[in-house]
């Protein structure tokens, strides 16, 4: 969908992407993570073409990024609002136009999404008699309703309130099902977790980390198991194949947290235990997006 | 370019709707009619209006007994009481004035005596009539024949000739005076209004973070243009509106007028007040020569180079607005970049009144007409007197070059500043986002 290669862009004080490349696939959730001021922004103002990158290139479905794909791409920004002193209906109508609807589409579109978000009594209300999550449904109605190929939603859930976060939620995972490709930036990183099939980290510029969730969280295993087990204390001699990291004892359920030793497996930890205890729970610890995020961008800043 | 067309559609009508626009538009010309009416209506009934004041005249000199003429509002009365007495009495005897006039051997001055403080059209009125006829007097004394002195006192009047290829016409240098006036002030006026509207309409955009999503649709330069030109047509229908608005109002109250004036020369001349029938003429024929001087003026000329330099200079000036709106959270942080290019304009404003439409072809004057921040409202003050075609042809050429080069530069700094928030921008930042690459 989009192919972002070795993009730079300098600012007159700083460099806000150095050699920037990623690949983001038709229809999949596309998280775009970093740190404030890692150069999020900058890279999608790049992809809606509100700026230009110095050198490298973006194609879109293979084209040369142009103006004419302004068209088949929404975009909700992290700062973001409406004119205050318009009727939220005209103000809709106007931003879809801009994206190339005729007006008379347009009006059947927005009275389609007004319905389905319940926001259709609110037509003719000017942007300042409204609630704030009701402004932000008419931004992603104005995001949306060009049904665009690509979706570019920047901390698309600030400022919601829980109830119409999820809404909108599952108004994107909807619009995905139906083909559309999302890149999101954000971060909530338990979000991520929900959403995303890929992700790109970006810290200080650079891109530090990407691929599909599963394999970065694969890439990120330490071998650490959580193990519960009912009956006496096992003290680990020095022959068992994993070494202990954290012991508790509640409700005469201990719980180890312990690290495998190299070359064995989680079968050589189960039998090293079984004959001397009832074990109750044994998973594996794997890292979440949070953890990976801090980790990662803790590491380079050393 | 059809989103241009959207942007435009779309900055005109939210401002043509709005409840201000439409009473500023019926109120000015409402204002303007009325002040024209006012003036009109006491020059005619000036007279009739305000209470008429009864003067007392004790007269011990005996030089002005029975020579004062009573007016409507002024009532002379004269009776030779003693003034002493006269002066605790005068008010309970229902005088507004007591006017005591000692003996002329007397040192002692004329007083006028009242218990409020006389206006000085009042005082002025009373010295005149006494003054007037004290001259007479003197006159007479020395033995002038006061017809002669009349006829030899006419004040000469210049008509003041143009030569032109087609021969000779009329130089209307009053009606020049007044039309370069008018025009170069409604200027002046209009580009700050309408400059301001635009630099307002991209600050609230700014502010309520709108823009990012309109630009991720169409690029910054024609949001920019947009506005521009939106604003510029508010502008344009303000005026055409004002226009149609005056001349019905003018035409409707202006046979109205008419009627009631050829009337009351009716009734006053019926009156065989042979002085007053003068004071209403006067008023008459110089409204002839000014409707003659007015048809003197090549009309679609001169709205033709309102036009062009109103909307040039408009877009001139509201571009570099728009780039100092783009640079700012707020109005009063937008000043700093605002005074230093509306200072030309006030600087031209100044010297227009006094300086272009005295000397409007001292080089200074063609100087300023040429150069295009002062051009619109020099020319429009030099247009009147006439100007060579080639220096009105330079001065637009140069006008629009210099229209091109701002929005050109406003632009590069509007796309970078609109996307700056909360930040307070130096004259050194907007040369960096100046430089940036797209």
């Amino acid at each position: 969908m989009i192919s972002i290669r070795n993009i730079v862009k300098q600012y007159a004080g700083h460099r806000a992407l150095s050699d920037v490349s990623m690949e983001v696939e038709k229809g999949t959730v596309f998280g775009l993570l970093g740190p404030n001021g890692a150069g999020k922004t900058s890279l999608i103002r790049i992809i809606n073409q509100i700026t230009a990158p110095d050198s490298g290139e973006i194609l879109f479905n293979g084209e040369h990024l142009a103006r004419h794909h302004v068209e088949r791409i929404g975009y909700m920004p992290e700062e973001r609002g409406l004119y205050k002193k318009m009727e939220i209906g005209e103000q809709v109508l106007y931003l879809a136009r801009l994206k190339g609807l005729s007006r008379a589409e347009a009006i059947k579109r927005t009275k389609y999404w007004f319905e389905k978000l319940e926001i259709q009594g609110w037509w003719h209300k000017k942007i300042e008699e409204l609630s704030k999550g009701m402004q932000q449904k008419a931004q992603f109605v104005a995001t949306v309703l060009h049904e665009p190929e690509l979706l570019i939603l920047d901390e698309p859930f600030s400022g919601f309130d829980p109830v119409n976060a999820d809404i909108i939620k599952n108004e994107i995972l909807e619009l995905n099902r139906k083909g559309a490709t999302i890149i999101f930036s954000t971060h909530r990183m338990e979000s991520v977790e929900e959403l995303c099939d890929s992700i790109a980290l970006l810290n200080l510029s650079h891109k530090i980390l990407d691929g599909k969730v599963k394999e970065v969280k694969n890439s990120f295993r330490t071998g650490t198991y959580m193990l519960d087990y009912e009956g006496n204390k096992i003290n680990a001699a020095s022959g068992a194949p994993f070494t202990v990291l954290e012991e508790h004892i509640h409700d005469a359920i201990y719980r180890l947290k312990l690290r495998m030793n190299p070359g064995t497996r989680p079968n050589d930890v189960l039998q090293y235990i079984m004959p001397h205890a009832t074990i109750t729970h044994f998973e594996e610890v794997i890292p979440n997006m949070h953890e990976i995020f801090v980790t990662t961008v803790n590491n380079q800043a050393r | 370019m059809n989103k241009i067309l959207l942007i435009i559609q779309r900055e005109y009508l939210s401002r043509v709707k709005k409840k201000s626009f439409i009473v500023l538009t019926i109120l000015v010309p409402m204002l303007f009619m009325g002040m024209f009416a006012m003036i009109g209506y006491l020059a005619v009934k000036g007279d009739d209006l305000g209470d008429v004041k009864k003067v007392q005249v004790i007269d011990e000199s005996g030089e002005f007994t029975n020579k004062l003429v009573s007016s409507k509002s002024v009532v002379y009365v004269f009776n030779n009481e003693n003034f002493d007495t006269a002066r605790k009495k005068f008010i309970e005897n229902g005088y507004t004035f007591l006017l005591h006039i000692p003996p002329a051997s007397s040192p002692a001055p004329i007083e006028l005596l009242s218990d409020k403080k006389p206006s000085a059209t009042t005082i002025e009125t009373v010295e005149t009539a006494l003054s007037n006829i004290a001259e007479a007097r003197r006159l007479k004394a020395a033995g002038i024949d006061t017809a002669v002195l009349a006829q030899a006192q006419k004040r000469i009047e210049i008509k003041a000739k143009q030569i032109t290829d087609t021969g000779e016409k009329d130089a209307q240098t009053y009606t020049a005076y007044a039309i370069g006036f008018l025009s170069a002030f409604l200027i002046y006026i209009c580009l700050f209004i309408y400059g301001t509207q635009v630099m307002r309409g991209v600050i609230e955009e700014k502010v309520s973070r709108i823009v990012e999503v309109v630009i991720s649709s169409v690029r910054p330069f024609q949001l920019m243009m947009g506005k521009i030109i939106g604003v510029g047509l508010v502008g344009l229908t303000q005026f055409a509106l004002w226009i149609i608005i005056s001349v019905t109002l003018s035409t409707v109250g202006g046979s109205l007028m008419a009627n009631k004036m050829s009337h009351r020369v009716e009734q006053v001349t019926s009156a065989s007040n042979v002085k007053a029938v003068k004071k209403v003429q006067t008023p008459e024929s110089s409204m002839s020569i000014i409707k003659e001087s007015i048809e003197n003026i090549p009309i679609t000329y001169t709205v033709s180079c309102f036009l062009f330099y109103f909307l040039f200079g408009y877009m001139l000036y509201s571009a570099v607005f728009a780039a100092a709106g783009s640079a700012a959270d707020n109005e009063t942080e937008t000043q700093q970049f605002t005074i230093p290019v509306t200072l030309p304009l006030i600087f031209t404003f100044a010297l227009a009144q006094s300086f272009i439409i005295n000397n409007p072809d001292s080089s200074l004057s063609v100087w300023l007409s040429m150069i295009p921040f002062t051009s619109p409202i020099a020319m429009m003050i030099r247009i009147p007197f006439g100007v060579p075609a080639w220096q009105l042809g330079l001065s637009m050429l140069l006008l629009i070059l210099g229209f091109m080069f701002t929005t050109w530069m406003a632009g590069r700094i509007y796309r970078v500043g609109i996307l700056m928030y909360g930040k307070k921008a130096s004259y050194k930042e907007l040369v960096k986002w100046f430089m940036y690459k797209e």
